[in-house]
């Protein structure tokens, strides 16, 4: 059976140059960086040249790199390091609605601290409005904190203007860009950006390592203590293998960066018309024209989304979906639901990310495939084509209540 | 995750469809939680003669509804009442356990195409 991974947003395989690479460090140069012996610097070397490979990627110096062990740690690094080292300042943090949880969860934990934050909602792409982002902003507002490409619908968000908003205002601004780095040019200076988080296995590098980009300058409270690695902002023997193998997929995903992304958004163009086109009540989530390469993400009415994993499954197709059984809570996902998708919609979600592995002949496949699993579900769901209809809710009287 | 049972269930699911004239029509869920089931009825000398689904929802939902058409088909409605939704997860040898309170009703389902059937 042909098997087709299109779950990149969730994880990606680690590219053999980079495998080869790790494998090299975990074995010959397995130094720790701290010692002064041989080993210790050949593996000290290893961890400063891939802080340059990854600075360069965003146009940051490599001082103001650090090594982390992923996305969520560097989030919350970020906020909480931020908030701690600024709180004499004001209390105030602004956020939108349709956040990683690793951002959400955090400002949550910081509101029973005693800090506010603000949620900004967004538009039914997923974007967020300007106005309403100034018009939050307070005297005492201390940090922004928005992701740069949202994971399950794609959106691009307006960074750059959002940093301009924010260096006006003279607040600080941490970025998650977990989904965009190495996917999409980031300038950290152009874009005025403070702090962002990046991860490794999003780029095909091992899973377990991330970074924090921090301005010179920024006042950052530290989250963990008990060494000067990471000049003391992150203690803890440095992820030596992980870090050497992230600096490399960094530098390679810049390499390829163009050609990459032209060659993805024509692939996911085709899989969205076809799906559009194959599909009747299917609609696409998020920005059509703001959206990251390579991702796709559709509802497809009156089918539940996990029935529709699992059927993919059975064809050989990886993918994921918003539904509440993916969820993991019995509401959908937070996301569609703040994009105003109802809930019979968001049940029906489908996100499909291509990478590097996808091919034309994997779009053709998933197309020839997903239809039937459609239809094949929808012979079997009430809401779909029933003798009796009762005067069931419709999404139009749908609000946003949870 | 789901027992061959369940996957059994699910992608070969056993008495989909609508009934025709049903004696009765049982539904429980909303779209709103991501299931709906309903259970249509043919009963004839007390005797549920068939039983079809249509459901929305998850794998143990699709799976559940299945094995409780397969369960009861020629049962009389005593016995139909009998079927716990719990006897349906324990049919299937067993669900994970964040299904057991979400997707697993359909039992309940059943029951209320037979409340419906009594009430004709």
């Amino acid at each position: 059976m042909r098997r087709v991974y299109m779950d990149h947003s969730a994880t990606t395989p680690v590219r053999s140059e980079v495998a080869q690479l790790v494998t090299g460090y975990f074995t010959e140069t397995f130094g720790n960086a701290s010692s002064v012996h041989a080993y210790g610097r050949d593996a000290r070397k290893g961890v400063e040249n891939a802080r340059e490979q990854i600075a360069s990627l965003i146009k940051a110096k490599p001082e103001e790199i650090f090594f982390t062990s992923g996305g969520t740690e560097a989030d919350n690094m970020a906020i909480i390091g931020t908030v701690m080292a600024n709180r004499d300042k004001g209390k105030h943090i602004i956020t939108t609605q349709i956040e990683h949880h690793a951002v959400l969860d955090t400002c949550h934990y910081l509101e029973k601290q005693g800090f506010e934050v603000t949620y900004l909602p967004v538009s039914d792409d997923a974007n967020i409005d300007l106005n309403q982002l100034k018009n939050a902003i307070r005297e005492d507002t201390i940090l922004i904190t928005i992701m740069h490409v949202n994971n399950e619908v794609g959106t691009i968000l307006p960074i750059k203007e959002v940093g301009q908003i924010a260096k006006e205002k003279n607040i600080i601004l941490h970025v998650d860009a977990v989904q965009s780095f190495g996917k999409i040019p980031i300038d950290v200076n152009e874009m005025n950006i403070d702090l962002l988080s990046a991860s490794g296995h999003k780029i095909y590098a091992p899973k377990g390592i991330g970074c924090l980009y921090l301005r010179k300058g920024i006042k950052l409270s530290p989250l963990f203590f008990g060494g000067s690695q990471e000049r003391k902002r992150r203690p803890g023997t440095e992820n030596v293998p992980g870090i050497v193998g992230f600096g490399l997929a960094a530098e390679l995903a810049g390499k390829e960066m163009e050609a990459e992304s032209i060659r993805l958004t024509m692939l996911r163009d085709k899989l969205i018309d076809g799906i559009l086109e194959k599909i009747p009540e299917s609609q696409l989530n998020g920005s059509r024209t703001k959206r990251l390469p390579g991702h796709v993400n559709v509802s497809l009415r009156y089918i539940e989304g996990e029935s529709l994993l699992l059927m993919l499954d059975m064809k050989g197709i990886a993918a994921s979906s918003g539904s509440a059984c993916t969820s993991g809570s019995l509401d959908p996902s937070h996301v569609l639901m703040a994009m105003g998708i109802c809930h019979e919609i968001a049940h029906g979600s489908l996100r499909l990310t291509l990478g590097k592995i996808n091919t034309e002949g994997d779009i053709d496949y998933v197309l020839e495939v997903l239809p039937e699993i459609v239809e094949k579900l929808r012979s079997m769901s009430p809401l779909f084509n029933s003798m009796q209809i009762e005067n069931r809710e419709e999404c139009s009287k749908c609000t946003l209540t949870k | 995750m789901y027992t061959d049972k369940v996957m059994d269930h699910f992608s070969n699911p056993r008495n989909v469809g609508e009934i025709d004239k049903a004696s009765g029509i049982g539904e429980v869920g909303n779209a709103k939680c991501g299931d709906i089931m309903r259970i249509y009825l043919d009963v004839e000398d007390n005797k549920i003669k068939d039983i079809k689904f249509k459901t929305f929802g998850c794998g143990a939902a699709i799976a559940t509804s299945s094995m409780v058409t397969e369960m009861v088909k020629g049962k009389t409605i005593d016995e139909a009442l009998e079927v716990t939704n719990k006897a349906v997860a324990e049919a299937l040898g067993g669900l994970p356990p964040a299904k057991m309170h979400c997707s697993n009703l359909a039992a309940d389902a059943l029951h209320k195409a037979i409340e419906d059937y009594k009430s004709k």
